[in-house]
């Protein structure tokens, strides 16, 4: 059957179940669709959240990106899987037991300030919709590709089905779904790496597969690879530091604790009966979440691997453009792939040099996608990882917009300026809300910052700076009071934003780059995506000192500090 | 329930951050360590395909932080017992 047909049907089935999982849980009243009525189990809770943790950034952009960095994209890998056990110690289980619905909800109650909870939702806002433009990237190259169009036209219909989608259903019928959407996202992504993994090594296990030798010699996979690299004037494969070491500190710290900062993540946990289940639910979203970070970085040498060996097959001896393969045409059409023949001999040079270079662009979120048709396996496999992808960034596209909605709706109109709005009217309010999000990503994802994953990256810095330092200090210290925390999360968000604003336009807008003169990353050589880790050492500071020079919070609320403390007594999520 | 007494809420406040701060130092020495500072070292030693640091980065501080997380799930479900402050 031919490849585009057989894309529509298998994505046709896989949404069709999410589409009826959602319907078939509709959302009825506003406690279920925020946290599903509390009573979900922790290895489905965790599954749940790794498929609402691993977006598009994770499935489509994530191995694109290490497959041209190399080593140096250890930092996403580290980065989004150690903050799981920030998360799992310092946040899950005191946030289970004070079970309140939303982060600003905690913020606000623990600060006794409403201040601190408008300035917790901005804040959640900022970070969500960036999160979220990400996403459309992500959303837009898989549309693109599939229904073979422009990338601006992908992201249209993108935005369609994700309005769609998003506002049909509620928590509850995302927690069903995303576990439906795992299955198929994980298998979209393990099947091509075996498949690949055992042509070039003979190995099924891409994780070993990756470290071993090349079918039919003794050479190692990765000495071949930064061979092949090293020889067309790239960096060696295995060695490439990302900008250099301070740099990749911050980034992976800065990823780190964005991942316990998200609030869609966070709001994960307040889905679990008991306090000791938020604690293993936090291990077994990372189980679920680590096959594929596990399998990336497999993914991501073995692709870069193939595509040098397709366009160079022998050293010397370059593709010539005539006959290049059919994907290659296929990306051409969405123009995320692009061939300039400088020389004019009509063969594909694929170099370092930007003088003699001519493949001019080679958008990195194509890669995943790209791959397992460079490596030429069964359609079947292909339309599968169409089906994975869109399945990977509806379902975070999904809980963010939740947690965008929910932070409007619940936390700004209900909880400080309409508090006597009836449910039905909340409800409505998240739903316009909802879209009015969407729209908004969607435009700015005509022209995103940075690659899916470095987009989702600066949205994690700026949860960094801001939320997570303030629910840490809140749970760890009875001593920081409302100013401290206030002070602290401004200056954090502000001094990310007008650093990332400063090199990547004012919320992304081209040309609006302010300070255009200044040299990039002039920050210790710390470049803007990284730049969260900065923003929330910012954050603990001013939070330290300002909560120093004022009053110490009343006694209720040292007493309620004590109280999250204590694992037993929670209350169901239902009560609230 | 709650605790029995203001020492036994101290008490187990104490072998909560103990335990926290031990299992952090493995987190920061698999990352940020092996990962990071001191790949180039680790570089040195070669396992199957992989140079040890490199395999650190992209593998072998994600299996240990599964590992962590376990760990600190199981080790607080008995300190929970043990204060008697699990919600059995």
């Amino acid at each position: 059957m031919e490849l585009q047909t057989l894309t529509y049907i298998v994505v046709g089935i896989t949404f069709a179940i999410y589409i009826g999982i959602a319907i078939w849980a509709r959302a009825g009243s506003t406690k279920e669709f925020y946290v599903a009525g509390g009573g979900i189990h922790p290895v489905a809770n965790g599954m749940a959240t790794a498929a609402d943790w691993m977006s598009a950034a994770s499935f489509i952009s994530m191995a694109g990106l290490i497959a041209f960095m190399g080593y140096g994209g250890s930092v996403f890998l580290m980065g989004w899987t150690g903050g799981f056990v920030i998360l799992a110690m310092l946040l899950a289980p005191y946030l289970r037991k004070y079970g309140k619905f939303t982060v600003p909800e905690f913020i606000g109650d623990r600060f006794y300030s409403r201040t601190a909870r408008i300035v917790a939702v901005v804040c959640l806002i900022i970070c969500s919709v960036t999160y979220v433009i990400g996403q459309m990237k992500g959303i837009g190259v898989a549309f693109s590709r599939f229904l073979e169009v422009s990338y601006d036209t992908g992201l249209l219909v993108g935005m369609c089905i994700v309005f769609f989608y998003a506002v049909l259903g509620g928590m509850k019928g995302i927690t069903y779904t995303q576990i439906a959407q795992y299955c198929i996202l994980i298998l979209a992504y393990t099947i091509p790496a075996i498949f690949i993994s055992l042509t070039l090594t003979g190995n099924p296990l891409p994780q070993l597969g990756f470290g071993s030798t090349l079918s039919g010699s003794d050479v190692y996979l990765l000495d071949r690879l930064d061979q092949v690299v090293t020889e067309l004037g790239f960096a060696e494969y295995t060695t490439s530091v990302r900008l250099n070491t301070v740099n990749m500190f911050a980034y992976t710290l800065s990823l780190m604790i964005g991942t316990a900062g998200l609030p869609h993540v966070i709001i994960r946990f307040f889905t679990v009966p008991k306090v000791k289940d938020a604690r293993s639910s936090a291990g077994w979203a990372l189980v679920f979440i680590a096959i594929l970070y596990t399998t990336a970085p497999a993914v991501a040498g073995m692709a870069r691997l193939n595509l040098m060996n397709t366009i160079e097959p022998a050293s010397g001896e370059n593709l010539a453009y005539e006959e290049r393969p059919q994907w290659f045409k296929n990306w051409e059409k969405t123009g995320l792939l692009q061939f300039e023949d400088k020389n004019g001999d009509g063969l594909i040079q694929y170099t370092a040099n930007k003088e003699t270079n001519e493949m001019v662009k080679v958008d990195r979120d194509i890669m995943v996608l790209a791959n397992p048709e460079i490596a030429q396996l069964p359609n079947w496999v292909i339309a599968l990882v169409a089906a994975g992808g869109l399945a990977a960034a509806l379902s975070t596209a999904a809980g963010l917009l939740l947690a965008i909605s929910s932070a409007i709706s619940h936390d700004l109109l209900k909880g400080v300026f309409m508090p006597q709005i009836t449910e039905k009217q909340e409800l409505m309010a998240s739903r316009v809300a909802m879209a009015g999000a969407i729209g908004l990503a969607g435009y700015l994802g005509f022209n995103p910052p940075d690659f899916a994953a470095g987009t989702v990256a600066l949205a994690f810095g700026l949860a960094a700076s801001s939320i997570f330092p303030a629910l840490m200090m809140g749970i760890f210290s009875s001593r920081i009071n409302k100013e401290g925390a206030i002070a602290g999360m401004i200056a954090g968000i502000t001094i990310t934003l007008l650093y990332v604003f400063q090199h990547k336009g004012i919320m992304f807008v081209p040309g609006t780059e302010f300070l255009g003169d200044m040299s990039a990353n002039w920050f210790f050589g710390i470049e803007p995506n990284a730049f969260g880790a900065i923003g929330a050492v910012v954050n603990f500071a001013v939070a330290f000192g300002v909560s120093r020079m004022t009053q110490e919070p009343p006694q209720h609320i040292q007493e309620l500090v004590e109280h999250i403390r204590v694992p037993s007594g929670v209350e169901q999520a239902q009560d609230h | 329930m709650s605790f029995k007494s203001e020492s036994d809420a101290k008490a187990y406040w104490k072998e909560n951050l103990t335990l926290m701060v031990k299992l952090f130092v493995i987190w920061f020495v698999v990352s940020f360590g092996c990962g990071i500072l001191l790949v180039d070292v680790l570089n040195q030693i070669q396992i199957g395909g992989y140079k040890l640091g490199f395999w650190f980065a992209q593998q072998g501080s994600i299996y240990t932080f599964v590992g962590l997380i376990f760990y600190y799930a199981k080790k607080m479900g008995e300190l929970d017992r043990k204060y008697g402050v699990d919600d059995e």
